[in-house]
């Protein structure tokens, strides 16, 4: 059995309009030294594989396939027994 | 001629375009349900707004893998025509039969009011009753609207003349104030406005009609006498 977690955040040359109003609240309740935020998805797997390096590439088939949306989000994933 | 209306779990809009096309053209139309294996019967495919899947993880996102959407792939490469209104445009982006994304408004406003677009190109089968540079009040809801591609994908949109609708006031800060684009072919169209709920003036504009006229028109002009009933 393995663990995963994956990481989704809108890339980085894509404005994250989520982003920017929570670090505007931050702002506005005097938290001046937030000087960027961007929100992302956080998503747990557990794999019924204890083969790491095919675990690997089977995660990143699944972020590509629908995890992730690459024309507009990044993805990383970590992985642990 | 005869149009498929797709129901996908959480579609909304469903109603709106079956009876946009019967009350606007009196052609036959079906609703179909997102497991459907065949699309052959029809020739206009229209993928309707709404939330489909509950716009889990990213809107569009789970229905691209609806069987449904094999079908309309296949009708794509086959010519039919295929219209994605507002959930119906962020599936077909998701399925990569039109390229981009539609990311969050940029003002994190859900936007629900009419907008003025720009019929850009009234070329294709979907807008040959407009007249080039026209425009038209169609109304816009949606949270999710913000059209996004890479600027190579832009410069080709443009050069193929892929870009079909703008704003005029862009509502939601889409790339180049696009509204909706099409396919390389021409024959699959998505957009985030509305053209279903502006049929009639009671409904405030009937300037969405000529989408659904020019379908009509285009496919009988493509089908001869042969096909008119």
């Amino acid at each position: 059995m393995l663990k995963a977690t994956v990481y989704v955040t809108i890339k980085k040359s894509v404005l994250d309009p989520q982003g920017v109003a929570v670090q505007g609240a931050l702002h506005s309740v005097g938290f001046q030294e937030v000087e960027s935020l961007r929100i992302g998805k956080y998503i747990e797997l557990t794999l019924d594989t204890n083969d790491r390096e095919e675990a690997g590439k089977r995660l990143k088939a699944m972020c590509e396939k629908l995890l992730a949306n690459t024309v507009i989000e990044d993805y990383r994933y970590e992985l642990e027994a | 001629m005869k149009f498929a209306v797709l129901v996908f779990p959480g579609s909304n809009c469903d109603i709106d375009c079956y009876k946009a096309v019967q009350e606007t053209l009196g052609e036959p139309v079906d609703y179909v349900w997102h497991t459907a294996t065949d699309l052959s019967d029809y020739d206009c495919i229209i993928v309707p707004g709404g939330f489909s899947y509950g716009d889990y993880l990213r809107c569009g996102a789970i229905s691209q893998f609806a069987p449904v959407m094999n079908e309309v792939a296949k009708a794509a490469e086959q010519g039919k025509y295929v219209l994605g209104i507002c959930n119906g445009f962020q599936i077909l982006t998701e399925a990569g039969l039109l390229p981009g994304a539609l990311r969050r408004n940029e003002s994190i406003k859900f936007r629900c009011h009419d907008t003025t677009l720009k019929v850009v190109n009234y070329k294709t089968p979907f807008t040959k009753d407009y007249a080039e540079g026209e425009e038209i009040v169609i109304p816009i809801a949606h949270g999710e609207g913000n059209y996004y591609c890479d600027e190579e994908t832009l410069a080709s949109l443009k050069a193929n003349n892929q870009i079909v609708f703008t704003y005029t006031d862009n509502p939601n800060g889409s790339v180049a104030d696009i509204a909706g684009i099409s396919n390389e072919r021409g024959n699959v169209v998505g957009m985030m406005p509305h053209p279903e709920r502006a049929v009639n003036t009671l409904l405030g504009s009937e300037d969405g009609k000529r989408m659904f006229s020019s379908i009509l028109k285009t496919w009988r002009d493509t089908h001869g006498t042969a096909s008119v009933r």
